[in-house]
């Protein structure tokens, strides 16, 4: 047997997910994303990569975009985090869900969550009047058209090739 | 909408690693350091709540299949970097990658062959290509025409290793409910060929082994047949003697599930003066590993795409220290119809001919491979169709003339094709007491919309309203079906719901509940002889920066003949994410192979480069109305794969229209282009 490390270091943390408060124990290795689906088993954000480079796991971290992978669990505590499930209110689907519907934005739908909420964030930062990178007058406040929409929505990967329906679906939800 | 549409929206639909399990355990893939050598040893590490450690120093009773991938850890041979050599099995998910990382593995290494060469010394005919096809066919006197031919094209196209990537990586909850049963819930293509495949594996009979998919985040041919995931869940859960948890890691995936391989194509075209084909020669060199042959088909489409009388399509693979290609959307069209397309295009500049008009010239009457009559042939209709709506007629051939500031822009055509495959399935409908139907049947939907297609089926057969029907799939406890691969799902699928729905009428009469089953086996096997394939044709309009050396794709338009499109929303998604993944392949897919270690270096998503939203413009799909009663009861072909087949040709032939220079090995990334057309005087 070779020398192996310590056992786990845990950690108790409270999180306000999907506006309810949770307390939860987590390895201090563990990401946000394996806290929010190994622990407490709201498995709607996805790993797709686990390094930040695919978006499935995006979130709303304290009202942000955030890839729940490149969080560590332990440095979230005290914050907000909204997912996938926490998107509806009750029954009702949100304007960004009804939009990727009505425009098939998804297809095998395991980028959907991640999309759904970075949308939503778009929404927000936009409404805010932050530029992109494709905002020709960064003082200005950039009108959400299609290829604001594209930009913002490039940090989530669909292998679907579900674009089409994605950006239809982002340009109804900010009407 | 989609009937599952709102659990993927809310995130309800529960994928394969997200279903809960009583004192799970989590297992971790460890892979090979070197690309060839063999294994010394293996030690574990001592930390808490390691579990166990599977390794080949210990090789697990498992009985062989065809596929030796699957043979896990009864080799301490390493046949290329990545393959997976050893697992850990820990109580928590971040101890199990700290054990895998822990793990200490002794290598002798040795020296490793692992580049693509046409010449290579290695090379060999297969027995068969991939999907069961001659390696070679030859008809008249192909290198003699060529050789006397007026006009003719004799061009080396190279494409790259590429990789499905679904979003999903592969991964599998396995779970020992008695020592002789095994529950999988497992990402894939097909339950019914997962089940099979496990029970051979582990010698339990078929009856009690249960694979549960009910989602699938995507596969593009890479969970078509199993790959070592749910083997090494099952042997990790048995070995733990607790339900276990694994998914390989998006890096894992590089070489653990499967890719397209590289090709090295060479086309020969030699072609009258108006440019009626009298030669075609097509050969194409490919890689495989050491421990399976896989032999991508990449000049298959070439039978079946033009009248000649002479033509020639051969295969070559060599056998090196790589990790196992596979099936990549459309295997073998796609690599193949970049060149055949390609060198059309260069036919056509060589001839003087428009690219449609070249097609439309050497329109086959029969299928040149079999000489067998097509069930339907619409390409001629798509090329005139997507003329029209794309505004070809205006269009200029003069290439390397349309400057729009600092860029070229440019506009390229090629045809598309894929088999259109029914393949035998079982399928049960019950009429319900309550005036319902439930459809059952063992398909898969990894995002193709089969839930909601095969609902459209029965309701329409059933003469019911598509809420009245309910339909189960994704379990290999349901009727027995084929794979969602090969563009023959919904075909084969749909097919056996429609006539078990038909048997359902025929007893509706005596009360309910009633039940009726079908077997499309006996009808398949004997339905007549016809060509059957669907047709496409790919426009792009590209624009060439000529700072930068960027393309971007700025129109891309796929029109397809592809029998009755059952449901409009869903295929138009298809044929758009095909043509996605088709604009990826043109422009930045590539593996990029590190000689000093064996390796396909960019083996993430940051290096490995997918399109973005921002990289897709206004894409568009159409097709032609198109009656095929030679097809299955539906009429309607598989559309799966056709939306990726030539639009690499498409833009390629942009790009070659906006500047006038022939790229022939992709991607046409920046650092390829720019150099060339410096070399050839275009600058800003």
């Amino acid at each position: 047997m070779v020398s192996g490390s310590a056992p786990p270091v845990r950690a108790n943390i409270v999180l306000t997910v999907n506006g309810s408060l949770r307390r939860l124990t987590v390895d201090t290795r563990a990401s946000l994303l394996d806290a929010l689906r190994e622990t407490l088993g709201l498995t709607g954000a996805k790993k797709g990569c686990d390094h930040g480079q695919c978006g499935a796991c995006t979130v709303l971290l304290d009202g942000r975009r955030a890839n729940a992978c490149l969080a560590l669990a332990v440095a979230q505590d005290g914050s907000d985090v909204v997912t996938v499930e926490g998107l509806a209110d009750g029954e009702r689907l949100s304007p960004v869900q009804e939009a990727f519907l009505a425009h098939d934005g998804y297809q095998c739908g395991y980028c959907t969550p991640g999309q759904l909420c970075s949308a939503t964030g778009v929404l927000r930062e936009a409404a805010r009047g932050w530029p992109s990178a494709v905002t020709a007058d960064v003082a200005s406040e950039p009108p959400l058209d299609d290829a604001e929409i594209r930009e913002r929505m490039s940090g989530n990967l669909c292998r679907c090739g579900a674009y089409q329906g994605i950006v239809a679906a982002v340009r109804e939800a900010a009407r | 909408m989609r009937i599952e549409g709102r659990a993927k929206v809310t995130g309800e639909a529960k994928y394969a690693y997200e279903y809960p399990a009583e004192d799970v355990a989590y297992a971790f893939a460890v892979t090979s350091d070197v690309a060839r050598g063999e294994v010394l040893s293996v030690r574990a590490p001592e930390l808490p709540g390691l579990i166990t450690v599977l390794s080949c120093m210990d090789p697990p009773d498992i009985a062989p299949v065809s596929d030796a991938e699957l043979h896990l850890f009864q080799s301490r041979t390493v046949s290329y970097r990545g393959q997976i050599i050893a697992a850990v099995v820990a109580e928590t998910l971040e101890t199990a990658r700290e054990a895998g990382r822990l793990l200490e593995i002794e290598y002798a290494p040795h020296e490793m062959d692992v580049e693509l060469d046409a010449d290579h010394p290695g090379l060999y005919r297969p027995e068969k290509v991939n999907g069961g096809f001659a390696t070679e066919l030859g008809s008249g006197e192909p290198a003699d025409a060529f050789a006397g031919s007026p006009v003719r094209v004799d061009v080396t196209y190279a494409t790259p290793a590429e990789y499905n990537n679904p979003m999903e990586p592969h991964a599998t909850l396995a779970e020992w409910t008695a020592p002789d049963r095994l529950v999988v819930h497992d990402s894939n293509q097909g339950s019914v060929v997962v089940r099979d495949t496990l029970a051979q594996i582990f010698g339990l009979d078929p009856e009690h082994v249960t694979v549960v998919s009910p989602h699938v985040g995507g596969g593009f041919g890479s969970k078509g047949t199993p790959r070592p995931v749910p083997v090494l869940a099952a042997l990790a859960a048995r070995a733990a003697g607790r339900p276990v948890k694994l998914a390989v890691t998006r890096q894992q995936m590089f070489a653990t599930v499967g890719y397209r391989t590289p090709t090295v194509q060479r086309v020969r075209l030699g072609a009258d003066p108006d440019g009626r084909l009298r030669a075609v020669l097509h050969e194409a060199v490919a890689q495989t590993s050491r421990i399976r042959e896989f032999a991508e088909q990449a000049a298959v489409a070439t039978r079946h795409m033009y009248r000649t009388p002479n033509l020639y399509t051969g295969h070559q693979v060599v056998r090196l220290d790589v990790p196992s290609p596979s099936w990549m959307r459309a295997p073998g069209e796609t690599p193949g119809m970049y060149v055949l397309e390609s060198a059309m295009d260069e036919l056509a500049y060589a001839a003087g001919l428009d690219p449609i008009e070249l097609r439309v010239r050497n329109e086959p009457e029969t299928d040149p491979d079999t000489g067998l009559p097509f069930s339907s042939r619409n390409l001629v209709a798509c090329l005139n169709e997507g003329a029209d709506r794309f505004g070809w007629a205006h269009r200029d051939p003069r290439p390397g003339v349309r400057r729009e500031g600092r860029t070229l822009v440019g506009t390229g055509v090629a045809a598309a094709t894929y088999p259109a495959m029914t393949m035998p399935a079982k399928a049960r409908v019950r009429a319900n007491e309550d005036g319902t139907f439930t459809v059952s049947i063992a398909a898969a939907d990894i995002g193709t919309g089969a839930r909601t297609v095969l609902t459209v089926v029965a309701a329409e057969t059933l003469k019911a309203e598509p809420d009245a029907v309910t339909v189960r799939i994704g379990s290999s406890d349901l009727p027995r079906a084929p794979l969602a691969g090969g563009s023959m799902g919904t075909a084969s699928w749909g097919h056996a719901v429609a006539r078990a729905c038909e048997a359902l009428l025929a007893k509706l009469g005596d009360g309910l509940p009633q039940e009726a089953e079908a077997d499309t086996a006996d009808e398949l096997k004997n339905r007549p002889q016809y060509a059957r394939h669907a047709f496409g044709a790919h426009f792009a309009e590209t624009a060439v920066d000529l700072d930068t050396g960027e393309i971007r794709v700025r129109r891309l338009l796929g029109v397809y003949a592809a029998g009755r499109i059952l449901n409009p929303q869903t295929a138009r998604s298809q044929f758009l994410g095909g043509m996605t993944m088709g604009a990826g392949m043109a422009l930045m897919e590539r593996g990029v192979l590190d000689l000093e270690f064996g390796d396909y270096l960019n083996h993430d998503l940051a290096q490995y480069h997918v399109p973005v939203c921002a990289d897709i413009p206004d894409i568009d799909a159409a097709w032609i109305e198109e009656a095929d009663p030679h097809l299955n009861a539906m009429g309607a072909k598989g559309i799966g794969e056709i939306g990726i087949v030539g639009v690499a040709a498409a833009i390629g032939n942009a790009v070659h229209h906006a500047t006038g220079v022939r790229f022939r090995e992709l991607p046409l990334t920046p650092p390829a282009v720019l150099p060339a057309l410096a070399a050839h005087g275009l600058t800003a």
